[in-house]
């Protein structure tokens, strides 16, 4: 009998934490869905063709779309990660690779606190090294995001590469390989999954990022004009547009920042297809 | 017989701790030399000194002069990696490259350092599969992932992968651990056969396959060359009472 109760007790306790564990899941999914139905219900009835094709509205003007913004956002993230993307990637192999070189525990601290840092003060910093002397900019904001991205690629190469066997390695430098093309042949390409997984989540992380872009950017609802000029870009129509006082605007702020979400959620579903093939 | 390798007072450490204490030994050309003792006697440190792969782990130093058909491989402007094509290892895990094909694998070495003639690359591949005993088994899989073979298959398309180079030497530290007896005699014939053109050096913890596969033995004990000669006389004669009291399996 003693035993029977015992066996009760135990399910109850199952039962309990599987409760828990569900509750937990659904509180901590609700914001997320909330935040996707609002923006959902609020934006889509701004996507159609003209979302895509037109620049930002003026004042008074009926309709008007985001493409300006959209093109503003592409050619800033993709001028960040051409910089962030190479000196966050070669500073992970340092670390992985090169670990016993004095200055990788300096490397590695630093940045650590990088990876701290708020985006904002990196925005300041950005306005005060380029904005002063060249004006607001794609090249500022594009500075700002890059040293934003670079502590995140850093450390997802170096965790990557640390996960290739030393036994990969071993065997190459003992073919005759040097040690420099190992890494680059063998560790690079043994980590090439989770590396790209990396650099592809710290473009994610900045394609949201407002702050730093709206102290280095500037305003700007035209075309793009060049890279010392600002651009338009969507967190920054989200930021301007969802306080202003005419409707259309408010529309294409909920619109901005639908695409906003599909773009960092279509980078994450990227990586989850990238990740899932696997031998 | 030619000395392969001279090998004079080597000392190695890992950090502030000695493993090899003044080793002093000739090994012989176109021979199988095996490399006994308990673990942790230094057996791997020292085959790895043997080719300059105990250097590339952080904190590990040598003393000491190993000749090399006369050059001393720790010299002034000696290149390791030079010396490394020149004297093969095979490891004691296998470890094929698992993101490339067995035809890849076994063509890593000529590939990374820059071979293309498809030519050259083809005969060179069907030449060390044979050697190493692998082509029948593979020849049909060519473009299989390297990691799709078994265990003993793997071990040899890691000698084939070795011999692709065509090194002089093969340094061996203890290939048959993680495999099974059948695959173990294959490739103990398999050493039998590439005594004839290459020097092998391996490393074993099993006294049998030592005196199956060896021609001279030497017994290393607490970083220390306490004995070294003939299988025959090591085994029939040990002149030293630590070697007999530990071919006898008094220790291990």
């Amino acid at each position: 009998m003693r035993k029977m109760d015992y066996y009760r007790f135990r399910l109850i306790k199952d039962y309990a934490a599987r409760f828990i564990v569900y509750l937990s899941l659904t509180v901590a999914l609700i914001p997320l869905f909330s935040i996707l139905y609002e923006v959902v219900q609020k934006g889509i009835s701004t996507i159609n063709i003209d979302f895509f094709v037109n620049p930002t509205p003026t004042v008074g003007e009926k309709g008007g779309g985001a493409a300006n913004a959209i093109q503003g956002t592409l050619i800033t993230i993709g001028l960040a990660s051409l910089i962030g993307i190479p000196i966050g990637l070669m500073s992970g192999v340092f670390l992985s690779e090169y670990s016993e070189h004095k200055l990788s525990v300096i490397v590695r601290f630093f940045n650590d606190v990088l990876s701290g840092i708020p985006s904002i003060v990196i925005g300041v910093f950005a306005y005060a090294l380029i904005v002063r002397s060249i004006g607001f900019s794609v090249i500022a904001a594009a500075f700002a995001l890059a040293i934003i991205m670079i502590p995140t690629v850093t450390r997802t190469t170096e965790e990557a590469l640390k996960l290739v066997p030393l036994s990969l390695r071993e065997a190459a430098i003992a073919l005759g390989v040097p040690r420099w093309k190992t890494i680059l042949t063998i560790v690079l390409r043994g980590a090439k999954k989770a590396v790209i997984t990396g650099i592809l989540l710290s473009i994610a992380k900045i394609s949201g990022e407002s702050a730093p872009v709206l102290v280095t950017m500037g305003y700007w609802r035209w075309w793009f004009a060049g890279l010392n000029r600002p651009a338009a870009n969507l967190a920054l129509n989200v930021f301007v547009f969802a306080v202003s006082p005419f409707e259309n605007w408010i529309a294409l702020a909920w619109g901005s920042a639908l695409v906003l979400i599909l773009l960092v959620l279509g980078i994450n579903i990227a990586v989850k297809i990238f990740t899932r093939e696997r031998y | 017989m030619a000395h392969k390798f001279e090998i004079e007072n080597l000392n190695a450490w890992f950090g502030a701790r000695q493993v090899l204490k003044n080793i002093s030994m000739k090994i012989e050309e176109n021979a199988v030399t095996a490399i006994i003792g308990p673990s942790g006697c230094g057996k791997t440190t020292f085959i790895r000194c043997l080719n300059r792969m105990h250097e590339i782990t952080p904190g590990a130093s040598v003393s000491g002069k190993v000749l090399f058909n006369g050059l001393n491989i720790y010299g002034n402007g000696v290149d390791p990696v030079m010396i490394r094509r020149k004297i093969g290892m095979v490891f004691q895990k296998p470890n094929p490259f698992p993101m490339m094909s067995i035809y890849d694998n076994v063509l890593a070495g000529l590939k990374l350092n820059g071979v293309k003639d498809k030519k050259i690359l083809d005969v060179v591949a069907k030449q060390s599969l044979e050697l190493a005993n692998l082509w029948d088994e593979v020849k049909d899989d060519l473009n299989k992932s390297g990691a799709s073979l078994s265990g003993g298959q793997q071990q040899r398309l890691c000698i084939a992968r070795a011999l692709a180079v065509n090194p002089e030497v093969l340094l061996m530290d203890e290939p048959c651990s993680a495999l099974d007896p059948i695959a173990t005699a294959k490739i103990e014939t398999l050493i039998r056969k590439l005594a004839e053109n290459y020097t092998v050096v391996i490393v074993t913890h099993n006294m049998q396959q030592a005196a199956r596969v060896s021609d001279y033995i030497a017994f290393l004990y607490l970083g220390e060359l306490i004995e070294y000669g003939q299988t025959k006389q090591i085994f029939e004669n040990p002149k030293h009472e630590l070697t007999e009291r530990y071919l006898t399996g008094e220790f291990g």
